[in-house]
Parts: structure tokens; sequence; C-alpha cells
């Protein structure tokens, strides 16, 4: 091969590389990524059965059950509509009603939000972005 | 103290702008006086930060809390290490460190560049100076640490209880040596493109500092892990969390580097591309820094979010890397392309583990960033976490790290793949009785298992197989084999002990995460569970008294095969009142290189208290290799041919004919 075709050849793997892992990132994408919504926003989608996404949302007021061993469930609202989680395992430190909280797991087949984390906090101002963009949207955001 | 602190900082600024200007407008006129001007310049710049900073720790010592800065982020009942550590542990602070440590660096530079040659020196402090400036400006006009508060209150808020760790002595400070220490690299980068030539002296010099600055960052990544593996009680080690992403493109971009640089230092080939590659790792560099330090993301790490903050880096981040990278489009076309070679050679595999490493740091920039842009573009909110990770990264990194150990053994220019194919058998065949071993006697099912055990092994055996053919194990009698051991370059044994590390870090991943068990219970005191095979009882919980918190102290005892108490394991959850805030902190004892993990939960009303417990193989390896791997570097580091102006090696050891090719 003359230095020309060698450069090329060179070029050419490296593009065919390239293209195969930016395939493979945006399959991933597509498939891998979940998506955020606040309890009202679920009446416009259709998800998949057991579709992995994000639930936001504020902790209701006398939701929370504990009790019941380890597994804990309490409701998640905007304001507008509310969705029953459980979870089951320790909750995060700053965990409280009214506070926001993001939960990431999927519906079970009787319209319980399963979770299995729920997002922990890590000071007492921090309010969850997207919660706080979502309760601003919905016009019930509170500053305190 | 603090005004003291104040004016220094302006100094420090007045200066980096002497030092953007000065040296290389004295490179441009060749004027030698204007160039020498840089040195000093830098190592002043370097005394009045470093006198800054001792200004605001000083105030964060003494509990003053007229300063703003010290008010909101201390307390005078937190312990000695916590006021100190708290100077940084904050946004002001922590970008004071900042500045600290690139100027430090700068000063490195002068101290050290005395036989660079003198334009490059001179450019090279230059550039310095423009990211100098760029931050010095952005502390002082969005930032300063120095505010007073009048009249003072009488006592802080306290330190985020989070950060009152260790943990916050050692990472933040490495991580930023890390980070800061590729400015470097960007800044030979850059004085090379403004010089308009790439020249021997560039390609010795850029290598330690990237090895340098490597230690660091894989010591802060390392460390920050471990941190939030045993602070957040989560039990997890690595959450692809975006600010975790953010130092670990760096990290990959400049393990790429590393590796191109050794192309560029042995073949003075892959020059332009090594440029580019130095010019992306700092870039991606301050790209960790503005999603950290901008409030675009929530994190731990995000102390305040002020919009104008956000904006002023993101300035900086267009100006140099877009700056840099036009300067490139520029002038690289200029620049004499080095030697085009085999693929199959040394330099061929590491083209290869470049073209890998930078793809899976693209990767992680695409993961990153595209929940970001999609919201900024259609405000659909996603997350992008471990799934999209492990099937993109994962994919990338499984081919690089089975050819890991080829690398070594291919001679430059051209290599031998069967040759190297069969010296590796050996390794081969361990790495293949693990995977039989982990699916015999294990877990049959396990097969991905399996075979990640095996590539672990195949990495550990594949570092040691290079060194044992290096010096001729089994080839030449003993006593020759161990004296041409002892004389390895550092770089051969710096490369074997990092692949080494490579490999321990992964048993350590793949072990924790398949083996590990775990048990999420609620127990009464006196109640006893089984975690991973072992017994664990619980006996109640204590209150304690700490210095500027409360606790309950949960006591676990780990009983042993013959019923006898055999390690107390304390976990605890403290209320820290001054923040009126909760923190939980686990209770971890380590067996070997395993750990018993147990973090407490809240105490139910009937009196049980929820217990979630983990007993986790082999999993303080995945840190002990990031430890293995910053001793091999280190060791690189001490290699003589990266002294720059040392005599060569040939010249100085004329009997080594009867050596096998080293290196």
């Amino acid at each position: 091969m003359t230095r020309k075709q060698k450069r090329l050849s060179v070029i050419g793997v490296g593009a065919a590389f390239l293209i195969a892992a930016t395939a493979l990132t945006f399959y991933a994408l597509g498939q891998k990524a979940s998506y955020f919504f606040m309890p009202a926003d679920l009446q416009t989608v259709t998800l998949q059965p057991g579709q992995r996404i994000r639930l936001g949302g504020l902790v209701e007021k006398g939701s929370i059950i504990r009790g019941q061993g380890t597994q804990v469930s309490f409701s998640v609202t905007d304001h507008e509509k509310s969705v029953k989680v459980t979870y089951t395992g320790i909750l995060p430190d700053l965990f409280r009603e009214d506070q926001g909280v993001i939960t990431e797991g999927s519906f079970g087949a009787d319209g319980v939000f399963v979770a299995d984390s729920v997002l922990a906090k890590h000071d007492e101002n921090y309010m969850p972005k997207e919660v706080a963009d979502g309760l601003k949207a919905k016009g019930v955001w509170q500053e305190n | 103290m603090v005004e003291i602190g104040h004016f220094a900082l302006v100094l420090a600024f007045a200066l980096s702008l002497v030092q953007s200007v000065v040296p290389l407008f004295g490179a441009r006129t060749g004027n030698e006086r204007l160039m020498a001007v840089g040195g000093p310049v830098a190592v002043t710049g370097f005394a009045l930060t470093a006198l800054s900073f001792m200004a605001l720790a000083t105030s964060y010592l003494q509990s003053d809390f007229s300063v703003a800065n010290v008010w909101e982020n201390s307390h005078s009942l937190q312990p000695m290490l916590y006021k100190f550590t708290g100077t940084w542990g904050n946004h002001e602070g922590s970008m004071l460190l900042w500045v600290l440590i690139l100027t430090f660096f700068g000063a490195l530079v002068a101290a050290f560049g005395a036989n660079l040659p003198a334009t490059l020196r001179a450019n090279v402090l230059a550039v310095q100076g423009w990211i100098g400036a760029a931050f010095f400006l952005f502390i002082l006009t969005t930032s300063n640490p120095f505010t007073r508060l009048i009249p003072a209150p009488i006592e802080g808020r306290d330190l985020n209880p989070i950060l009152q760790d260790i943990g916050l002595a050692i990472h933040p400070p490495l991580l930023y040596l890390g980070y800061v220490g590729f400015s470097v690299c960007f800044s030979f980068a850059v004085a090379a493109l403004i010089d308009g030539k790439i020249d021997a002296a560039w390609a010795r010099w850029v290598r330690p500092w990237t090895l340098a600055a490597w230690v660091f960052l894989t010591g802060g990544i390392a460390m920050g892990s471990y941190w939030a593996y045993y602070e957040l009680g989560w039990g997890g080690f690595w959450f692809w969390d975006p600010v975790e992403n953010a130092s670990f493109m760096p990290w990959l971009a400049g393990t790429a580097l590393l590796h191109s640089a050794i192309v560029m230092e042995k073949r003075s080939a892959l020059k332009i591309w090594t440029l580019l590659l130095a010019i992306l790792t700092f870039s991606l560099s301050l790209l960790g820094t503005f999603l950290v330090r901008s409030g675009v993301l929530t994190s731990v790490h995000a102390f305040a979010t002020d919009p104008s903050r956000g904006i002023f880096i993101l300035c900086i981040l267009t100006l140099f890397i877009g700056g840099a990278l036009a300067l490139f489009a520029l002038r690289a076309g200029s620049l004499t392309a080095g030697g085009i070679f085999q693929p199959i050679s040394r330099e061929g595999s590491l083209v290869l583990n470049n073209l890998f490493l930078t793809t899976a740091a693209a990767t992680v920039l695409i993961g990153t960033l595209y929940p970001l842009l999609l919201e900024a573009m259609t405000g659909d909110k996603i997350s992008v976490g471990a799934p999209f990770f492990n099937l993109t990264f994962g994919a990338l990194m499984v081919p690089v790290l089975l050819l890991v150990p080829f690398g070594p053994l291919l001679a430059w220019k051209r290599g031998d793949i069967f040759a190297a194919a069969q010296r590796l058998m050996v390794a081969f065949g361990g790495a293949l009785l693990a995977v039989l071993v982990t699916v015999l006697f294990i877990d049959k099912t396990a097969v991905f298992t399996a075979l990640g055990i095996g590539m672990a092994v195949w990495l550990v055996l594949g570092a040691l197989t290079d060194l044992a053919l290096k010096s001729g194990i089994g080839n030449v009698p003993l006593k020759t084999a161990i004296s041409r051991f002892v004389g390895l370059p550092g770089s051969v044994f710096g490369t074997a002990i990092a692949h080494f590390g490579l490999g321990l870090t992964l048993l350590g991943i793949v072990s924790a995460v398949s083996f590990e068990s775990e048990r999420i219970l609620t127990m009464r005191p006196g109640d006893t569970t089984e975690v991973g095979g072992r017994v664990v009882r619980f006996d109640g919980l204590h209150p304690f008294q700490g210095p500027n918190f409360t606790e309950d102290r949960g006591r676990f005892v780990l009983v042993g095969p013959d019923g006898k108490d055999k390690l107390e394991v304390i976990s605890s959850k403290r209320f820290f009142p001054a923040r009126r805030m909760p923190t939980t902190e686990a209770g971890i004892k380590t067996l070997g290189f395993s750990q018993l993990y147990v973090s407490l939960g809240d105490e139910q009303a009937d009196g049980t208290v929820v217990v979630r417990m983990w007993w986790k193989p082999l999993v303080t390896l995945i840190w002990f290799g990031g430890l293995v791997m910053m001793v091999g570097g280190t060791v690189s580091l001490t290699d003589r041919r990266l002294r720059v102006g040392a005599p060569a090696r040939r010249a100085a050891r004329p009997a080594d004919k009867t050596r096998p090719v080293t290196s």
C-alpha cells in the first residue's frame, strides 16, 4: 500500500468505528433514558408497561404510611393530581411531608408506582430543579 | 486580615494580566528581557494567591463571622479540621483553591522550566496567565469570599454536615490538582500553536505534566467515589451522576493523552493529535468546572445558584475552548505531521487505545449534556443514568480492556501479534481458569460476571507477564533476571503497575456488583439476621453527643461461626441543630478486601428500626486499584528519561546490549 492508501484506510476504519459508536449511543439514549413527569403530566402520556420513569412532586401531607415493615408508601402530588408510590428501603434523611421529591421506578399493574430509588437531597434548601420548575409552571410554587 | 487577602487577590489578578501580555509580546519581538518577566511574575502571583488563601483560611480557623463566607459555612463548635477544610467547602473558597492550584502550576513551570526554549517558556506562562486572569476576574466580580458582614453575627450557620468529613480534606484538593494540572498541557499546546512548531522539548515536557495531573485526578476521583460510598449511606460507589461524569471525562481524555504522548515522545508521530488531545482534556476540565460550579446541576457540589456565575464561566469556557480550537484549526496544518506506521505495532495499539478512550469520553459527554440540551430545546426532562452508560461505555471498554496486555508486548514500528499472543498464553490460561471456577463453583448462571472476572485476571496477569518477559524470567538465569528486573526503567514498571491496578479495580467492581448481598429489614434490639453468610446482631440505639451534633448510635455485632461476638459495627444517624439537618453515618467494617456495610433508617412507632445491610465482597479493590494506578503513574514519573536535560539512557549504560528491547 502506498502512504496515501494507508492513511485513507486508517481514516476509513476510524470513521466506521465512530459511526458505530454514535449509532450505539443514540440507540441507548432512546432505550435507556428515563423521562421525568409530574403526576398531572401522566394523563397526557401513554407509558409502556414497566417503562422506567422519574416521578417528581411534593410528598403529600398525611400520606406517609410506615409500619408495614420496611415498605413505605406515600403520595406524590403537584396539587393537581397525586400518585401513590411504594418504596422498600431507607428513605433519604431529608424526606419530609410537603417537601420536593423525585422517585424513580415504574408503574405496577395496580396503578401504584413502585419506586426503586428515592432521590436523596443534600441540604435543607434544596428542591429538585425539575420539581421546582414543574410547580412554577403550574403556578403553585411557593417561595419559602 | 481579610482585607489583606482581598488586596492580595486583586494584586494577583493584576500580575496575571502582566503575565498574559508581557512574555507573549517578548516572544513575538524576540525581546529576551520581556520574555524573562514571565517567571518571576508567575512565582509572585502564586505567592500572592497563597497569601489570599491563607487569609481566608485564617478567618475560618478563627471563626471570624464578620466574614459572610465564614458565617455561611462554619460554626464555632466545629472541630479544627472541619473549620480549615470549610475554607473550600463552599463556592467562593473552592474557586480560590482552584486559582491557588493554577498559580501553583504556573510557578512550577517557571521554576522547572529553566532549560525550556525561551520562547516556549514565555508563551506557556502567558497562556497560564490568561487562564489565571479569567478566573481571578470571575472570583473578584461574582464570587468574592472576602465580603464583610456588619454587624458580625454571634454564631455561624455551620458547614453542610455532609461535608464535615475527612473526605473534604482530600477529595477536592486532589481533584483540583488533577483538573487544573491539565492546564499546563493546555498551555503547552497553545504555546506550540502560537510558536507554530512542536520541537523535541515540547514532546518531552508534556508527558510528565500529563502524568502528574493524571495521578492526582485518579486519586481525586477514587477518593470522591469512596467518600460518596460511605457518606451517603446508599452503598453505591458510582452513580453516573453528571458531577461524577464531569471529573471522569477529563480522566478518560487525560488517559488517552498519557498514551499518545508516549508515541509522540518515542516516535515523534501523532504530534498534532496529541496537541489536540491536550486542548480537549483541559477543555473537559473547564466543562467540568462549569457543570459543577454554575448551578446548572443540583448536587452536593453546587453550593449556591447564581445565574451570573454560570454565564461568566460559560463565557470563559467558550473563550478558551473556542479560541484554542480556532487556533488549532488555523495553525495545525502548518505543523509537520509525524510519520505513518504499521497498524500492528506498539504505536498502533496506542492509537487503538486513543480511539476507544476518546470515543468513551465522547459517549459520557453526550450522556451528560444531552439531558441539558434536550431540556433547553424541547422542555422535556429526561435523566440519563446507569442503564445508558453501562450499555455504551461498557461496550467500548470491553475491547480496549482485552487489548491492554497486548500493547506493552508489541515492538515499536512493527510488532508480531502472534508472538505477543503466545507470550500471553499463561495470562490467558489464568483468565480462562477464573471464568471456569466462577461458573462451576460460585454461580452457574453468572456468565457475564464470570467473563468480567476473567477479564480482570487477564489484566492482572498480563501486567505481570509484561514484567516477567522484560526481565527475562524463565529464559535467563535467575540472577540475571533479577538484576534485569531491578534495572527495568521506571516507565515499564509504571505501565505494568497501572495496568495491574486497572485489573484490581475491575475485579472489585465486578465482584461488588455481582456478588453483593443486600438485606432490608426491621430489627428490634437483640434480633439477629444473616447477610452474605454472616450473622449480625442488633444491640439497640444509644444516644451520643458530638461537638456540633447529636447522634443515635446503632450498635451491631458481627457474630462469628462459633457464636461469639467478633466485631462491633456502629451505624448512626446524626442531627446537626445549626442547619436542622440529619445525616446517616453508615457503619462499615473491612474484612480482608470485603466490607460489611450497615445503614440505619428511621425508628418506627413500635420500637423497631429499619436497617439496610450489605455484604460487599472485594469492594475495597475498586479504590485500592485506583491507588495502585496512582503508584504506577508516580513510578513512571521517576523514569529518568522524563527529566528534561538528563543524559540519554543509552549513553549512560553502554554495557546494556544484551538486554531485550524494553521500551
